[in-house]
């Protein structure tokens, strides 16, 4: 690609260590192995396009831990990050600071550095505009596995420009309120193969606390704890996974399922995470420590609903 | 027909076909795996069909476990007659740098390298479900004289294209991943192509795989 194609756009100065285009996932092709993919934490996806006044499937840029730096070439564009993130804009050699959930104006030359994301791993980079990237399967999320999505199924590499398209005029600042509350407990509906595990095991599952462990990525998070043994079989005939399954492994580890899991799997699933608690969950970085809590399946889809509404209020409260 | 049906978390049914492995019960998921694709029953995110269960995801802003369950209950059944149901013929090549594990095998099975490969090539067979890697199939069943179990350290890497073996299964290594497969050849057939939008996966639960054998060269000549 050449870099003066477009008149907007940015030159990727430094990747991060794993900045991908997402939406809102791929449906409907877990049966050929292809996983939802999309936004790990959907709420900040979605604050992000709400701030930038664009649909709300519309690619925004994911960052892990450290993000990338980017230089901007074009006319004034408004963007937005979104997350618990750490960030300037060095302008004319003067570093800038600001803050998330509101739109800030980029100008010709500016550098956005996306230092770090604080006590937690995923934030968002939207545009007042649409980053250019390539769709597959009716989603532009990028699963680096299967290596489908924008950007050919690769994270960012530096060096690389990533174009803009139907900029907007400035945008108002759109400024939400919000704090990205942290958890320690994950709420759990008892899974099909709770009896797997005797009633000990159960005792320490959800008497203990468990490490999250450095082998985290966007397929899973893996714990370390104590052993959960199993008293039936440690492996099953392979299976359907969702994201926020449990499955514990032949070890006697629990591995937490996000959202590029492998579509089956052949462990034991002691419990799903419930979905209200799925952004909370995957904002938690490695070295913390998490506890499981069981609650039914009617308690579940209540916390849902008030997930939802204190979504709604979030978007409808926009200054 | 479905034996039970329960809640995979808050937003996925868990449908129990049974607990044995056979085609007469995967056919049964494949049938309503299909159904439900033709339903468009509102909400349903993703459907993964596997031997014996069937689990459906569903957007909890769009319907519920109750409200889904009992629409899968009352659903009725069509014979689809799917005609991508196809025999698919692979080519493998057995040459000594793409076979791994045959002469581990060799001295575990305690038959020797061209018997295995001979009734590894002699048998048609069923794609029970795919996934877990993009288009990965699950296939089976295999004679018993071949049955070997995963490695007990799996690969950090298995080649792409790689066929692999353990217990009744055989698969294809669509992307290079882990794995604890026994690998006994390659494929140059890419059996998932990234560069197809629409069914990019050759191979389908229900289609039925014969292998055949070619040489390094026609392995090569494949791959130009």
């Amino acid at each position: 690609m050449k870099k003066n194609m477009n008149k907007n756009y940015f030159e990727v100065l430094r990747p991060g260590i794993n900045s991908t285009f997402q939406d809102n996932g791929r449906n409907n092709f877990y049966h050929i192995g292809i996983p939802f993919s999309g936004a790990m934490d959907n709420r900040n996806f979605l604050l992000a396009n709400t701030i930038s006044n664009n649909g709300i499937n519309n690619p925004v840029l994911e960052f892990a831990y450290q993000g990338p730096k980017l230089k901007y070439i074009g006319e004034n564009i408004s963007i937005n990050v979104t997350g618990d993130v750490n960030f300037k804009i060095i302008r004319k050699n003067k570093n800038l600071e600001f803050s998330c959930y509101e739109n800030i104006v980029l100008e010709n030359n500016d550098c956005l550095d996306i230092l770090s994301t604080n006590r937690s791993v995923y934030g968002y980079l939207s545009v007042g505009g649409t980053f250019e990237v390539d769709y597959y399967l009716n989603s532009c999320s990028t699963n680096t596995k299967a290596k489908i999505g924008a950007n050919s199924g690769e994270k960012l590499e530096k060096g690389q420009i990533i174009q803009l398209k139907n900029i907007k005029k400035i945008l108002p600042k759109n400024k939400i309120e919000f704090l990205n509350s942290k958890i320690e407990n994950i709420r759990i509906i008892k899974g099909p193969h709770f009896d797997y595990f005797s009633k000990d095991a159960i005792d320490l599952f959800f008497s203990n606390e468990f490490n999250v462990t450095k082998l985290s990525d966007r397929m899973g998070i893996r714990l370390k704890g104590p052993k959960i043994s199993n008293i039936k079989n440690t492996n099953i005939k392979s299976e359907g996974l969702v994201k926020g399954v449990i499955q514990i492994t032949a070890d006697g580890d629990p591995i937490i399922m996000l959202s590029d899991h492998g579509t089956i799997g052949g462990y034991p699933k002691i419990g799903v995470v419930i979905s209200a608690d799925y952004d909370k969950l995957v904002q938690i970085p490695p070295g913390s420590k998490i506890k499981f809590k069981e609650i039914n399946l009617k308690d579940a889809e209540t916390i849902f609903k008030l997930y939802e509404m204190e979504t709604q209020n979030l978007i409808s409260n926009i200054k | 027909m479905i034996k039970n049906i329960s809640n995979l978390g808050d937003a996925a049914l868990y449908c129990d076909f049974g607990d044995e492995v056979n085609k007469e019960i995967n056919r049964n998921v494949i049938n309503y795996f299909n159904n439900l694709r033709d339903s468009n029953f509102l909400g349903i995110t993703n459907i993964t069909p596997s031997y014996n269960k069937l689990v459906i995801s569903f957007d909890l802003k769009l319907t519920s476990f109750a409200k889904l369950k009992k629409q899968v209950e009352n659903l009725e059944l069509k014979k689809i007659n799917n005609s991508k149901n196809n025999l698919i013929k692979i080519p493998v090549c057995c040459a000594e740098e793409f076979a791994l594990d045959i002469k581990r095998l060799q001295k575990l099975l305690k038959i020797n390298e061209e018997k295995i490969y001979e009734i590894f090539f002699s048998k048609n067979y069923y794609c029970y479900m795919t996934g877990f890697i993009a288009g990965m199939p699950f296939l089976g069943d295999m004679d018993k004289s071949i049955f070997a179990k995963r490695l007990e350290t799996p690969r950090v890497k298995v080649p792409k294209n790689s066929i692999g073996i353990t217990e009744q299964f055989c698969n294809i290594y669509t992307f290079e991943s882990p794995g604890g497969w026994n690998i006994i050849g390659k494929t140059p057939v890419d059996i998932f192509d990234n560069k197809k939008n629409t069914e990019p996966n050759l191979i389908n639960p229900g289609d039925t795989i014969s292998f055949y054998p070619i040489s390094k060269l026609e392995y090569e000549k494949k791959y130009e």
